[in-house]
C-alpha cells in the first residue's frame, strides 16, 4: 500500500489538489511518530501555495451574550447557565479597538455579534461603526453576525465588509449533536449568498467537541466543496455552564494532526489559528505555524483571553514569517 | 477591593480555587470579588473591563 504522505506530496504539493475525505482520514490516523513528517509536508504545501506571509487579525464582540441559539460550546447562549452577561459595545469603543488592533500590525478586524442573525438595530450599529472605523484607520473590516437574509448580505457588502465569517462548526453528520436550534444547511445557505455577493467567505469550526476522526475528515471535505477564502480553526475551550463544559481538552498531538490535515485538504486557503490554541497547544503553537497555519488571531477572543499580540508577533519574527501587509489584501 | 469571592465561579474564596486561578490566566472575572454579582464584561483585543453595579469597574 502506498504511503499517504507520498501520495499527498505528489497530489497536494506538486499538483495543488487537496486531499479527499478518505485521504484526510488516513492522515488524521497516522501514528504519532509520523507527526513530524505530516507537519513538514503541510508546511511545504502552505509555502508552495500560499507563501510565507501570515495574516494577522483582531476580533471584537459588538454584542455579547443573550443569544437565542443553543450552540453547545458557547458561553454566550442565553439558554445555558453561563456567567456571561449581555453587553453592547458602543461605537467609540469599537473604533478604539480597531485602532489598537491596527497598531499591532493586524490587517483584519472582525466585528462579531452573538445573535441568530442581525436585527435592524444591529445593522444600524454596523453601518455607523464600519463607517467610523474606515474614517479612523486603515484596516480591512470583516463581520460575523450569524445567519443573513439576501437583503442583509447586500447591505453588508455595501458597507464595505470585505469578508464574512459564518462557521459551519463541524461535519454535517455531527452538527445535530452541537446545535439544535438551526441546521447546518441554514448556515450553508448564508455562506452561499455571501460568496455570490462578492464578499470573501470565512468558514471554519471547532474541533474537540466529541467528533470522530472520520467526522473531522468529512468536515474538511465539506469545507473543500465550499472553497472558503479563510478557514478559522478553533479548539474547544470547555466553558463553564455549557453542555460541552466538561469535555476534555484535545491532546496537542491530535490538534497538530488536524491542523496539518486541514492544510493538505485545503492547500490554498487562509488557515487561521483561532480560539482555544493556548490551552490546547501551549508552547507548541509554533509547530502549528510550521505545520500549515498561515494566519492568527492576535490578542483576546470574544469571551476568553489570548496571548498578548507582542508574543505572537515575536513568534512569527523568530520563525522568519512576515506579517501580510495591508496592501496585499486590498 | 478585598476578594471575598472567586471571580470565575462566584463561590467564597476561603475554600481555595487553584483550578479557577489557573483558568483565569486566560479569562476575565465574571463575578464581582466583593459581592459575587455577575459583572458585565467587555473584552477587546488588547484588554478587558468588568463592571459591577455595586462596586464599579475592574480592568485588565
Amino acid at each position: 500500500m502506498t504511503d499517504i504522505l507520498e501520495v499527498a506530496r505528489q497530489q497536494v504539493l506538486h499538483d495543488g489538489t487537496g486531499l479527499t475525505e478518505a485521504q484526510a482520514l488516513e492522515c488524521l490516523e497516522l501514528p504519532d511518530d509520523r507527526l513530524d513528517d505530516l507537519l513538514q509536508l503541510a508546511h511545504e504545501v502552505r509555502m508552495r501555495w500560499c507563501g510565507p506571509e501570515v495574516e494577522v487579525e483582531g476580533i471584537v464582540s459588538v454584542k455579547t451574550g443573550g443569544c437565542p441559539e443553543d450552540c453547545h460550546f458557547c458561553s454566550q447562549s442565553g439558554l445555558f447557565a453561563s456567567p456571561v452577561r449581555a453587553a453592547w459595545l458602543d461605537i467609540p469603543s469599537l473604533v478604539k479597538a480597531a485602532v489598537e488592533t491596527a497598531a499591532t500590525g493586524a490587517t483584519e478586524f472582525c466585528i462579531v455579534a452573538a445573535v441568530r442573525g442581525p436585527d435592524a438595530r444591529l445593522m444600524a450599529q454596523m453601518r455607523e461603526g464600519v463607517a467610523a472605523i474606515k474614517e479612523a484607520v486603515d484596516i480591512q473590516v470583516a463581520a460575523s453576525l450569524g445567519m443573513l437574509t439576501q437583503e442583509q448580505v447586500d447591505e453588508l457588502a455595501d458597507m464595505g465588509i470585505h469578508r464574512y465569517n459564518h462557521n459551519l462548526e463541524t461535519a454535517k453528520s455531527y452538527f445535530p449533536n452541537v446545535v439544535t436550534t438551526h441546521t447546518w444547511e441554514e448556515r450553508w445557505e448564508t455562506l452561499r449568498m455571501v460568496g455570490a455577493a462578492g464578499m470573501e467567505v470565512c468558514c471554519g469550526g471547532i474541533v474537540g467537541m466529541g467528533e470522530t476522526n472520520a467526522q473531522r475528515a468529512e468536515f474538511a471535505a465539506q469545507l473543500a466543496v465550499l472553497e472558503p477564502d479563510e478557514v478559522p480553526l478553533n479548539f474547544l475551550n470547555p466553558r463553564p455552564g455549557t453542555p460541552f463544559g466538561d469535555l476534555p481538552v484535545l491532546a496537542a498531538t491530535e490538534a497538530l494532526k488536524i491542523v496539518a490535515t486541514f492544510r493538505l485538504a485545503l492547500p490554498r486557503t487562509i488557515l487561521r489559528f483561532a480560539g482555544g490554541r493556548e490551552i490546547t497547544l501551549g508552547d507548541l503553537a509554533a509547530r502549528g505555524v510550521e505545520g500549515g497555519i498561515n494566519a492568527v488571531i492576535v490578542g483576546n477572543y470574544l469571551t476568553t483571553l489570548g496571548r498578548p499580540a507582542t508574543e505572537d508577533l515575536a513568534m512569527l519574527s523568530d520563525l522568519k514569517m512576515p506579517i501580510k501587509a495591508l496592501s496585499q489584501t486590498l | 477591593m478585598i476578594a471575598v469571592y472567586c471571580g470565575r465561579c462566584g463561590e467564597p474564596r476561603e475554600s481555595g480555587h487553584p483550578a479557577c486561578d489557573r483558568a483565569m490566566e486566560l479569562e476575565p472575572p465574571r463575578y464581582c470579588p466583593a459581592c459575587r454579582r455577575r459583572m458585565v464584561v467587555q473584552i477587546v483585543p488588547t484588554g478587558w473591563h468588568a463592571r459591577c453595579s455595586e462596586h464599579g469597574e475592574l480592568t485588565g
